[in-house]
């Protein structure tokens, strides 16, 4: 089941630079909550905290609470962290020297899970979920890197679920897609979001109304508006919420 | 400028690359050929069977310099590839800028530019002087400190290659740091850190000089790795100095079985590297 996240005055910094500024923002569990804003307003930072990617960038640092089902993830150890949250990246980044089958299990294995018939089990049930599994199933000892670029990306995401996690991060898991591999992927999440909470970084304003139960809108590092998509889309609050979704900047 | 003077500008580039290339694979094919010429008549089964006979009785082969050889190599790779790899490691994977890693890097390119004869003096005093005798062990020490520095500078570059997302998918796993490196990160770099670990085998297996003194050179088998051995480079450079013909020509074979020996080495080392599908 997903857990919930409660983020509570949540600041991040690259060197000197502040990426985000005091951040406070509900995420319900088993819901798709959707961030989108210009280039360079924190939302990639915003959700590589969640799983605290963020700390492993020489320099970076973030200051806050972020709660998992109440509890504070600055309190654990990060390793730990990443197996309940897990995070989808922008390009499709199979591990190259591994097969498909060694991709969807590579979180268990190098976890150390030894037991064949346990990693075969999850392998199947991860891939299904990905909607993946008829496509590769009878070459599961293939390249990762000999599927199409849609099939890496549900490849990474059976990845990513394979260690169940309750949280799932996505930044931009569909920019680097065609239409027709976007548009898989985006039903995969409306599937996946019984099972999961996905926080999903996106460019796409289209695809964030296709998708997103609740919308939050990023400027220079501040969360200006968070609501249901259709209030952010139809009706927002705020004034600079409305010029960027009209196209009027950004 | 009228677009006949470009196209003949343009061909006039192109045979001028055309000829450098060609002129850079004659003395290449020129030392092959050579080698091949002069060496496949003295070899024969008894080359590769036999010890070395006495001075001046004709005959003989050099087994023991090539087991020797393969000693040496092996000691050296044993101690230097790992020791490279896991130092590259340090550099790229976990500290890239402090002052350690800088003279870490300065160091290493340093070393890389002396001469291999300095490395094998060096071996000598510490290790050779030390013990109080010649060894198949101190010559491979020398080897592996020619290796070393090889080794680390081209296992760093394969490792830079390696895209930052692959770390980051490995550690958005929860897998350890140090996992996500062995595991993930390094195999994906493995052919090209093979590849550079071949070359450093290569290089070492070739050096003559620093086992002037540490190998010594045997004409015999030798009994353990802390009595001098032989090597294909000692006896070629023995055989050839020496006014004897048929020394001569071993020395020719000598050298045709070192050119192979390197590239059977890398040869295999690639095959073992090659068994995946859609790669």
């Amino acid at each position: 089941m997903g857990q919930s996240l409660t983020i509570r005055n949540l600041n991040a910094w690259y060197g000197d630079n502040q990426t985000l500024k005091g951040i406070n923002m509900e995420i319900p569990a088993n819901q798709v909550t959707a961030i989108i804003g210009p280039s360079g307003c924190g939302k990639s930072t915003f959700v590589r905290c969640i799983n605290r990617m963020h700390d492993t960038v020489p320099g970076a640092r973030a200051a806050g609470e972020i709660l998992l089902d109440g509890e504070n993830i600055y309190a654990k150890d990060p390793v730990e962290l990443r197996r309940t949250v897990g995070m989808v990246f922008q390009k499709p980044n199979p591990f190259p020297a591994m097969s498909i089958y060694d991709n969807v299990v590579a979180g268990l294995k190098l976890n150390g899970l030894r037991n064949k018939q346990k990693l075969r089990a999850a392998a199947e049930k991860s891939l299904r979920m990905a909607a993946l599994w008829d496509e590769v199933n009878e070459r599961l000892n293939y390249s990762g890197m000999s599927l199409s670029g849609g099939q890496q990306q549900r490849l990474c995401i059976a990845r990513a679920l394979a260690v169940e996690p309750s949280v799932l991060l996505m930044d931009e898991p569909a920019s680097a897609l065609d239409p027709i591999a976007t548009l898989r992927i985006e039903e995969l999440i409306l599937e996946l979001k019984k099972d999961y909470t996905i926080v999903i970084v996106t460019h796409n304003m289209q695809q964030a109304a296709r998708i997103a139960d609740s919308t939050a809108f990023f400027l220079n590092g501040e969360l200006i508006e968070h609501g249901p998509t259709s209030e952010i889309f139809m009706n927002p609050k705020e004034k600079r919420t409305e010029d960027y979704i009209t196209g009027r900047f950004g | 400028m009228s677009s006949r003077l470009r196209k003949y500008r343009n061909a006039l580039m192109l045979g001028i690359f055309t000829l450098c290339t060609l002129l850079a694979l004659i003395p290449l094919f020129g030392v092959l050929g050579y080698v091949v010429k002069n060496g496949i008549s003295a070899l024969n089964l008894e080359f590769f069977t036999s010890l070395p006979q006495p001075m001046g009785v004709a005959g003989g082969g050099m087994a023991n310099a090539i087991v020797g050889t393969l000693i040496l190599i092996a000691i050296a790779g044993v101690l230097g590839i790992p020791t490279g790899i896991l130092a590259a490691i340090y550099l790229t994977e976990y500290d890239r800028v402090s002052w350690l890693s800088t003279l870490v890097r300065f160091t290493t390119d340093v070393l890389t530019g002396i001469p291999s004869i300095i490395i094998g003096i060096v071996v000598y005093t510490t290790l050779v002087m030390k013990t109080g005798n010649f060894s198949a062990f101190a010559g491979g020490v020398a080897l592996a400190i020619i290796m070393v520095p090889l080794v680390i500078r081209s296992t760093e570059e394969m490792l830079k290659l390696v895209p930052q997302t692959i770390r980051e998918a490995g550690y958005a796993l929860g897998i350890p740091r140090w996992r996500t490196i062995l595991r993930i990160v390094l195999p994906t770099a493995a052919k090209g850190i093979l590849t550079g670990a071949m070359l450093a085998v290569a290089r070492a297996a070739g050096e003559t000089a620093p086992l002037l003194f540490t190998a010594l050179g045997n004409q015999y088998w030798a009994h353990s790795l802390n009595e001098p051995i032989a090597a294909l480079p000692l006896q070629i450079y023995q055989y050839a100095t020496s006014p004897y013909k048929d020394w001569h020509r071993q020395a020719w074979a000598g050298s045709l079985v070192l050119i192979f020996l390197v590239i059977i080495l890398s040869f295999v080392a690639r095959l073992a590297f090659r068994n995946r599908k859609n790669f």
